[in-house]
Order: structure tokens, then C-alpha cells, then sequence
């Protein structure tokens, strides 16, 4: 297993050679945002601004301005979290690709309690007109983002999970089978036969969603995973036809309900196609301190067995 | 001056630092450096300077551990609780809550954001001494300094800052990160009344203290010069133990030292 990090920290070394204007500025936490290498590949090119993370997003945003692509480096609690009117007004009221790297999202910092853990970064990324928001959800797929982040132009937040997960998508080699990227186009991860439910999701908890289904497909209910890694623009063609397909949907995130990704697909459904939804996220409360971060999914509902309770819950409201 | 011998306060800081080394060590996370580096101020406030009227606020919250294991000495919260810290259900959250645990007065760990609200409460409450620990590190930060503006602004004579000035922050020292240039200097020119000491000399601390108790228009800002990791001669301004945990070796060889 590798990190959604580590994807992210060595796709940007790839770039490093490829584009000269791509440059990298963090926040003191060059090492545990996986910019270290590049910082070392590129140090023209790297700005260590410090404990500032006002001053890292809105000095980026001048070095856009004068034509460069920066992607910005902090854990998602400080940037966006921190740094949410700057990110309006000069990434995304200026319109420059002004790259947003939310780091240890989720409860990947458990052990740091809840000032560290970030629940809410896609709701506030995802409400700024012109903002594109990715959540990978493995290692393979944060190289596949990280690259297409770069060369999109657009302001852009890219959530990074800190702790190792496994591998649910395939590298992206050309010439060679590999599970497609594309920005705003979610990809299947699984769909079984005649399914009765889609169980839509972003990020590494994608693993619990495919565990789930694989426990209710022997419980006899088929289902449909999708991996919508892109919360904006949102692929609301995709999530209509899971919606007609299955009549029921169960969303899945790392992230408060209110405002995240449950939220992004009732705004699609409720206008094309409207189906009963369960959610499975952090329920309008904070996280807390653990040694584990499973420990926490376990506590705030969002393992495997959770999920399975949901789609049993959400058939049951359609065939009602 | 003091109502503890000198041997006393200096018992009390070495008991802490052994609480705070098994704390970390048992929970294998925490913030060792900063931790170390602030325990004679921590200690010099609770067991000598402040009345149960005065107020503290930790800005800098990653170094809770020595402030758990000070409010353990003084009897505030369980010994036994220590033994919790960052775990699943504990009130000894990784960086401190005041919805989870009785005494701590803010939520902080996220830095340059602790001053400002010190500043705000000693701005109501006027009759109360409102100490507000920061570190050096946090001096990046803009909202620290919107803060140093306002309590000079308002004439908050009834707030003392300790910065704990052990030069390093997490990837490296102040000057290799982000250089802070004469801090003395700066606040001063920001309107502080300005002292600087040595931050494990009680002396020191107490002496700087009764001089910011009798400031009569600015806030004080005391400049307490500290060594990171202080007492752990293999942390002792090593800036990778900002945020790591003692192996079982590193572990007993703190143990021996804090035995001497």
C-alpha cells in the first residue's frame, strides 16, 4: 500500500521536469506534504514561506499572476482552512491556476485531535465559482489528478489523505490498459448485475464502499460503486444515469455531510432524476484525538458494515 | 520573592519533563521539542505566579503534554489521566480542547491564532492578569501580529506574553524557515513593553513577571530564550524532534538522563 501523498509528491517531480512554470511554495510542512523532493529536484523553483499560510496562497497568486503554476502546500485544516477568502479573491476571482493542496484531510491526523483534522475542505472549496475540486482516492489516481491539475489553468483544490491505503485504480501508462483520468468524469469501480443501488464516493474510504458490495452482492443485492473523484465540476451525467439505473443512492466520504459530496449529488439528482439518498459521512459534529484513524471511522460510522447498513436502509425507502 | 524555594520549582520542571517523555513516549505521537523548551515557564505560572483569578491561554497548543503534566502536579486533572493522551476517549486531546477538558481556557493548535484572543479577554475583563504563552515559530503568522497591533492599541497593561524563543519550528530553525529579525525590537516598535530573559531561569521568570504586573499603559511581551528539547541532550536543538516520539532506546536514555 502507498499514500494518496506520495502519489501526489512524486507526480509533481514528473511535472517539475516537464513544465518550468510549475513551482511550489509550502507552509513549513515541505517533508509531510510530500514536496521534499521536488524542493530538492527544483529549489529555484520551491518557496518556503513559513508558518503563513495567508501569505502562501495569496503570494502564489502574484507568481500566477506573472505566468507561473504554483501549487500551494499545507494540511487541508489550514489551507483551505485558513486561507478561504484569499483563495476566493486572488486564485478564483483572478482566475489563476493557483493549485490548492489540502493535506492529512479527513482524519488522517487523528492522533492531533480535531483542530487537525479536516472535515469541511470540500464544502469551502467547492462553493468558489471557478474552482475545480479533486478528492483521489489512492496513490495511483493522486499522480493521475496531480498531473491533470497542473495543465487545466484553473484554480484548483486537490485533497490529499495522509495515511497509507489500498490500491483501488490502475496506473496510467500510455499505450497500455489503464484505468482512464479524466477530470470531471467519474470512473466505476464496480457494478454488479441488475443493481439495486448506486453507493457513490470520493477518496480512500472508496475501499469500504467496494468491501460493502462485496458483502451485500452475497447478501443478494447488487450494487453500482462510483468513484466520483471530482466534486466540481461534478459528472452530473453520470450520477443521473446511476440514479435512473439503480432508484437509490448511498454517498460515502471522508467529510461532513452538510455541504460535501452527498451534498454536490442531491443538488444533481434533485434536479434530473430525484431518488432516495443515505448518507455516509461525520454528522455536523468534530472529530477527536485517536492513535488510529480507523478507530475513528469506526466511531463516526463510516466502515464497511455502516454502508451495508445504509443500502439495506435506503432500499427499504425505495421499495416502500 | 518566592513562595516555593528555588529547589522546589526546580524539582517540580524535572518532574514534569520525566511526565512529559513517558507521555509521548507511551502514546508514540506528540511534540516533544517545544514541549521541553517550555516547561519552566509553564511551571514558574501554575505553582508560583498566578491567583485562580488570572487566566491562561496556550497559543501554541502542540505543547500540551508539559501543560497536562503541570496540571497533574498541581492537581487539577488525574496523574493517571496522562497515560491517555491522544488516545480515543481521553479529555487529553493531541492539541488541547476546552470542551473536553476542565481548566484549559482555549482551544489552540493552530498557530498565531492564541494572542489575539488572550487579547480579547483581557480587553472585558480589565481587573484580570491574562497570560498568553506563543512560540517564536508562530511569529510567521499574519493574524499573531493583527493581534500585537490591537493589545497596543487598547492599552492591555493586563496582558503578559511569554514567547517561548527556543529558535526552531517544525522543518528546520526560525532563520533557515523564516527568519523573525529582532523581535525585541519589533515590539517594541509595535508599543510592548519589552523584556528578555533567560526562559529556564526562575529568577528570571518570576523577576520578569513582577516587573509586566507593574507596567501601567502596554502590554508586556516577555522574551523568554529557550533551548529546544532542554534537558534530552540527543533533542536539544535538533528541529526533528519537533514532532516525534522517543523510541524504546531513545526512551531510556531520557529516563537515565533525568535521573542524574
Amino acid at each position: 500500500m502507498k499514500s494518496i501523498r506520495d502519489g501526489f509528491g512524486e507526480a509533481l517531480v514528473e511535472i517539475g521536469h516537464k513544465n518550468p512554470d510549475v513551482v511550489v511554495l509550502t507552509a513549513d510542512l515541505a517533508e509531510s506534504t510530500r514536496v521534499k523532493e521536488f524542493a530538492e529536484a527544483f529549489p529555484d523553483r520551491f518557496f518556503q514561506v513559513g508558518v503563513a499560510e495567508q501569505a502562501l496562497v495569496t503570494v502564489a497568486a502574484g507568481m500566477a499572476l506573472a505566468g507561473k503554476i504554483p501549487f500551494t502546500t499545507s494540511y487541508a485544516v489550514f489551507s483551505p482552512g485558513r486561507t478561504w477568502e484569499q483563495i476566493k479573491i486572488t486564485a478564483a476571482l483572478n482566475d489563476v491556476p493557483v493549485k490548492i493542496i489540502g493535506a492529512h484531510a479527513g482524519f488522517g491526523a487523528s492522533m492531533y485531535g480535531a483542530t487537525h483534522q479536516s472535515l469541511e475542505d470540500i464544502a469551502l472549496m467547492r462553493v468558489i465559482p471557478n474552482m475545480v475540486v479533486v478528492s483521489p482516492c489512492d496513490y495511483e489516481e493522486a499522480k493521475k489528478a496531480t498531473i491533470s491539475i497542473a495543465g487545466n489553468g484553473k484554480p484548483s483544490y486537490l485533497r490529499l489523505a495522509r495515511q497509507e491505503s489500498p490500491e483501488l485504480t490502475t496506473p496510467l501508462r500510455q499505450g497500455f490498459e489503464g484505468q482512464e483520468f479524466e477530470i470531471g468524469k467519474a470512473n466505476t469501480l464496480y457494478e454488479g448485475r441488475d443493481p439495486q443501488v448506486a453507493i457513490i464516493g470520493c477518496g480512500p474510504i472508496l475501499s469500504e464502499a467496494l468491501s460493502a458490495a462485496k458483502d451485500l452482492k452475497e447478501m443478494g443485492i447488487e450494487t453500482i460503486v462510483i468513484n466520483n473523484h471530482t466534486i466540481k465540476p461534478i459528472d452530473d451525467i453520470a450520477i443521473t444515469n446511476a440514479a435512473r439505473i439503480c432508484e437509490a443512492i448511498v454517498t460515502v466520504e471522508e467529510h461532513q455531510i452538510m455541504g460535501g459530496l452527498g451534498s454536490a449529488v442531491s443538488e444533481v439528482v434533485c434536479q434530473t432524476h430525484p431518488v432516495p439518498i443515505e448518507f455516509i459521512g461525520v454528522h455536523d459534529c468534530f472529530g477527536e484525538s485517536s492513535l488510529d484513524p480507523m478507530e475513528l471511522w469506526e466511531k463516526f460510522g463510516l466502515k464497511s458494515k455502516n454502508i451495508v447498513e445504509a443500502v439495506k436502509k435506503v432500499l427499504a425507502r425505495k421499495n416502500a | 520573592m518566592t513562595n516555593l524555594s528555588l529547589n522546589k520549582l526546580q524539582d517540580e520542571a524535572k518532574k514534569i519533563r520525566r511526565a512529559v517523555v513517558e507521555m509521548i513516549y507511551k502514546a508514540q505521537t506528540g511534540h516533544p521539542g517545544g514541549s521541553l523548551s517550555a516547561v519552566e515557564i509553564l511551571v514558574a505560572l501554575y505553582f508560583e505566579t498566578m491567583k485562580e483569578s488570572d487566566r491562561f491561554f496556550l497559543s501554541n497548543g502542540h505543547v500540551c503534554p508539559a501543560l497536562y503534566a503541570v496540571m497533574a502536579e498541581k492537581g487539577l486533572i488525574s496523574k493517571e489521566s496522562l497515560s491517555t493522551y491522544s488516545s480515543l476517549g481521553s479529555p487529553l486531546q493531541g492539541h488541547p480542547e476546552r470542551t473536553k477538558l476542565k481548566g484549559i481556557e482555549n482551544t489552540s493548535g493552530p498557530l498565531g491564532i492564541g494572542l489575539a484572543q488572550a487579547a480579547g479577554y483581557a480587553a472585558i475583563k480589565k481587573d484580570t492578569t491574562v497570560y498568553c504563552m506563543t512560540s517564536d515559530g508562530e511569529h510567521n503568522e499574519g493574524n499573531h501580529w493583527e493581534a500585537v497591533n490591537f493589545a497596543a492599541k487598547y492599552k492591555l497593561n493586563n496582558l503578559i506574553q511569554f514567547v517561548d524563543k527556543n529558535n526552531i519550528q517544525i522543518e528546520g530553525t526560525t532563520d533557515e524557515i523564516m527568519p523573525l529579525g529582532n523581535l525585541k525590537e519589533k515590539y517594541i516598535s509595535s508599543n510592548w513593553n519589552v523584556i528578555e530573559i533567560d526562559g529556564h531561569d526562575f529568577n528570571e521568570i518570576l523577576t520578569a513577571v513582577g516587573k509586566a504586573k507593574s507596567e501601567k499603559g502596554k502590554s508586556t511581551v516577555i522574551i523568554a530564550n529557550t533551548m529546544f528539547g532542554k534537558g534530552m541532550s540527543f533533542m536539544e536543538g535538533n528541529p526533528d524532534w519537533h514532532a516525534k516520539a522517543p523510541n524504546d532506546e531513545e526512551y531510556q536514555k531520557a529516563m537515565e538522563e533525568l535521573n542524574k
